[in-house]
């Protein structure tokens, strides 16, 4: 072993206390990546089962009471604990210090205390469910949640409340650090994307969570004390649950994207060797979606009784959230124009981002289209699209960044023909599982039924088959990305030669970050001129 | 080639008239996702093969930055949505306007069923038989947790709600029988809560009403009910009672005694059983008792059914002089 060995952050310490006690950002990024990932693999276990079930029209499985729990469980593990908390927590903790030039978060041990606030809430969570069960759905609508169901609900719900102060507090930091952190010169037009990405995605949750957490609390007092307020037979509303539950719950699908997006930027820029094309309009786009994610929740509502003219207001707001999406996907790809491309597995992730988002945002403008919607809303058509977002958006964006920034993080290189191997394996299974879904929804088969008529079957089979290759295909990364830690060679500093702060300091970087704070010259992606044969050069 | 596409088919049936609507703003859907899809796709490819790493393609860039190019690609979208978004708003409002010469059928949900009557009389369970080329309109609520009342055939979807009324009409253009699901997720019994629509040529739909023989139409049972909860005691015909009088109220306005005006349709006379004093009609006191706990949501259909049934007393008249 090379006993000149500088210190980092992951051999400045040893022992479970200089992990659990640590206030390093790294190292909480570390502890975030391993509790995600166990709470990804234990929802994608109960997807796993509910596809077998699917697989003919009878109930040949699980019972139908134990289907609705592997549902719900599926929703609340995959959301809460792993989509919503995934980028941010774990390679926003990681690098939202690193590419600004700071030595840690501004509030280094408030960023623990929002870890052990997702542990203890994600624990509580899951033994409330295994113990009792939760049969809601994760959308919990009343008045089925607070006075039908026999199930778990108020400590599933608690424990969803808990969780719920760990993105604040996450978020806060984020803001915070982003505001007053920043190395001198580094200005916010100079921001690399996923600066950006992440303090619109802190906003959002900073204002939108406060709002899950009071319905979930209202829902709370209504089904112990019941006091009337979502319930009809107690003078409540039904509707009023969902309207809240929206308001939190569609900022949290951009939650789960925009971090995403701020990835691909970095991605597609490094390997094209590229500024971003149109930062500035990048940029807006990010807050563009933030602000008009806001106004849109009721799209998920236009069957469910509320005013036609209150759905035709949020179909049109809807139509608006696509223009700033839709410029993301145009600019990307034009900044592959005149690029130097070169294919290493983060940019085959982000190609998988690119490919999926534009179908999953695509397919989101059937679903706002009105009349469409009310055939295909609560069927396999939404399953699809939104799955298309979350998986197909932000898990391929999260696996895309962990490849890309698996050096920095653990100084490591992981086997390149793997990782190429299992991003297709992923893109093929995923499109086999989902896209006969969106046939499947059309032709009418409604979301949450565990049996269904046999004309669908031929269909679920695919899916099912395409469920088998995702989840065989998510097993890979986690098996090579374990072997690189031992076996992986050395990925000095910058293995992409890649701009930005965070690769100007060793891999991995020591506990301080930065031995000198760096000064910024320069806007983010600033790759020298591309030189072909001929001798022509571009950029400016 | 046939056989293996109407083994997988891509659309149900269309058997309604917004079945045919829905499809074609679908199409559409289908034909700009595709193209945009393609665009993305192809110069991702072309992109990716001519700029690889090593190939002797020009990268001398004019324009790293192109305002003109942003402001053309944020318009276009925007121009798609707008016309997007009035074609299906469009479609969307006539779904909330049933005909006038709708037939209406009442329809209650419960954890795990729809228990559907006719107004006369004919009632059936996770059936709904209905005649071609007549709209129908269905006055629904639910006994319990939210439902939704979903036909694929029929393009068509509506929430239904505990203590409170929501329709969804349909033109029925095709004969057969439909898939009937319930698509809000309602408990245990969710994916059982299913059931057929029998679309019928009229004569046969006629036979069938009249088939199932002893069936008491529902405004008699109504009536029934106005006297057992002694209702007629206070409405009666004329304006003497001490409640107003109900003939003709049905689709009539209403003056209330807050100086605003409500539409006398289910939702109203609902509320009025349930919770009298919502909404006092001008003029009246507000003495009347509160029905809820005594009036199940099979009756108040019935009691609507009735009161639809009272002509007002002046048309009567007219009627008599022409």
């Amino acid at each position: 072993m090379n006993t000149e060995q500088t210190v980092d952050y992951l051999n400045a310490g040893y022992g479970p206390k200089s992990w659990l006690l640590t206030t390093d950002h790294k190292r909480i990024a570390i502890l975030y990546l391993i509790s995600i990932t166990f709470f990804f693999f234990v929802g994608g276990f109960f997807a796993l089962i509910m596809r077998l079930e699917l697989l003919t029209p009878q109930a040949d499985v699980v019972s139908a009471h134990t289907y609705n729990e592997l549902f719900s469980m599926h929703g609340i593990t995959m959301i809460f604990f792993f989509l919503v908390p995934s980028i941010p927590a774990v390679l926003g903790n990681f690098l939202v210090p690193l590419m600004i030039g700071a030595r840690d978060l501004a509030f280094p041990r408030l960023n623990l205390l929002s870890w052990y606030l997702y542990i203890f809430g994600g624990i509580f969570t899951l033994v409330a469910m295994l113990t009792g069960g939760i049969d809601t759905g994760w959308t919990f609508y009343t008045p089925f949640s607070s006075a039908y169901s026999t199930t778990n609900v108020i400590p599933v719900v608690t424990g969803i409340f808990i969780l719920g102060f760990s993105s604040i507090l996450t978020g806060l930091n984020f803001i915070v650090t982003i505001h007053k952190m920043r190395a001198p010169g580094l200005t916010w037009f100079r921001l690399p994307l996923f600066i950006w990405a992440q303090y619109a995605t802190s906003v959002i949750i900073v204002l939108a969570t406060p709002v899950l957490a009071i319905t979930l609390a209202l829902l709370g007092v209504e089904r112990i004390f019941r006091v009337g307020i979502f319930d009809p037979a107690l003078g409540g509303d039904p509707l009023l649950f969902q309207h809240l539950f929206w308001f939190y719950s569609h900022p949290a699908v951009y939650i789960m994207v925009l971090p995403s997006m701020g990835v691909v930027s970095e991605l597609v820029t490094c390997f094209s060797r590229k500024r971003i094309f149109g930062y500035y309009f990048m940029a807006g786009a990010i807050m563009a979606i933030a602000a008009l994610g806001f106004l849109v929740w009721g799209h998920h509502m236009f069957v469910s009784g509320q005013s036609v003219y209150a759905g035709m207001v949020f179909s049109a707001l809807s139509y608006f959230v696509a223009v700033p999406s839709a410029v993301k996907v145009f600019n990307w790809t034009a900044t592959l124009y005149k690029g130097n491309i070169s294919f290493h597995t983060p940019l085959l992730y982000a190609f998988g981002f690119i490919g999926l988002f534009t179908i999953g945002g695509l397919t989101g403008l059937f679903l706002a289209a009105l009349a469409v919607d009310v055939h295909v809303t609560d069927t396999y058509f939404v399953v699809a699209h939104f799955h298309y977002i979350m998986v197909g958006g932000a898990v391929m964006g999260y696996l895309g960044g962990i490849h890309y920034w698996w050096p920095k993080i653990t100084g490591r290189m992981y086997n390149e023909g793997w990782a190429k191997f299992s991003a297709l394996i992923l893109f093929v299974g995923f499109n086999l599982t989902f896209f006969p879904q969106f046939i499947l929804g059309y032709l009418g088969m409604p979301r949450r039924y565990h049996v269904y008529p046999p004309e669908f079957q031929v269909l679920n089979v695919l899916s099912t088959a395409g469920a088998t290759i995702l989840g065989v295909g998510y097993l890979i990364p986690f098996t090579y990305l374990i072997w690189s830690l031992r076996k992986g060679k050395q990925a000095g500093p910058n293995p992409w030669n890649a701009t930005g702060l965070e690769w100007k300091t060793p891999s991995p970087p020591p506990p301080h970050n930065f031995d000198k704070v760096p000064i910024v010259t320069e806007g983010a992606y600033a790759y020298p001129p591309i030189l072909t044969t001929e001798g022509t050069h571009g950029g400016s | 080639m046939i056989p293996l596409l109407s083994s997988f088919p891509l659309f149900p049936v269309e058997a309604s008239q917004q079945a045919r609507q829905v499809d074609t703003l679908y199409i559409a859907l289908v034909i700009i996702a595709t193209f945009f899809t393609a665009i993305i796709f192809i110069s991702l490819a072309f992109f990716a093969v001519r700029y690889r790493k090593g190939s002797k393609a020009s990268r001398v860039l004019l324009h790293p930055e192109n305002l003109k190019l942003e402001i053309t690609w944020t318009a276009i979208p925007l121009v798609i949505s707008a016309g997007i978004f009035l074609w299906s708003a469009k479609l969307y409002f006539d779904e909330h306007v049933p005909p006038a010469n709708s037939i209406e059928i009442y329809v209650v949900a419960k954890q795990w069923m729809w228990k559907i009557e006719h107004p006369q009389g004919n009632r059936e369970i996770n059936e709904l038989h209905i005649p071609v080329g007549i709209p129908v309109k269905l006055i629904m609520t639910s006994q319990d947790v939210i439902h939704s009342f979903y036909v694929p055939a029929f393009r068509v979807k509506q929430d239904v709600l505990p203590d409170r009324y929501t329709t969804e009409w349909f033109l029925p253009t095709k004969i057969g029988e439909y898939h009937l699901f319930c698509a809000e997720y309602c408990g245990t019994g969710h994916a059982s809560m299913r059931g057929t629509v029998y679309v019928m040529d009229p004569s046969d739909y006629q036979q069938w009403l009249a088939g199932k023989t002893h069936e008491v139409p529902m405004a008699t049972t109504g009536e029934e009910l106005f006297q057992h909860f002694a209702c007629n005691t206070c409405h009666q015909e004329n304006d003497m009672g001490r409640g107003p009088s109900l003939y003709g109220i049905y689709g009539s306005t209403v003056h209330l005694n807050d100086g605003s005006t409500v539409i006398a349709d289910q939702s109203y006379i609902r509320n009025s059983i349930d919770d009298p004093g919502g909404q006092v009609v001008a003029g009246y006191r507000p003495i009347m008792p509160t029905f809820k706990q005594q009036v199940s949501p099979d009756q108040v259909d019935q009691l609507i059914e009735y009161i639809k049934s009272l002509r007002p007393p002046e048309k009567v008249a007219k009627g008599m002089k022409q």
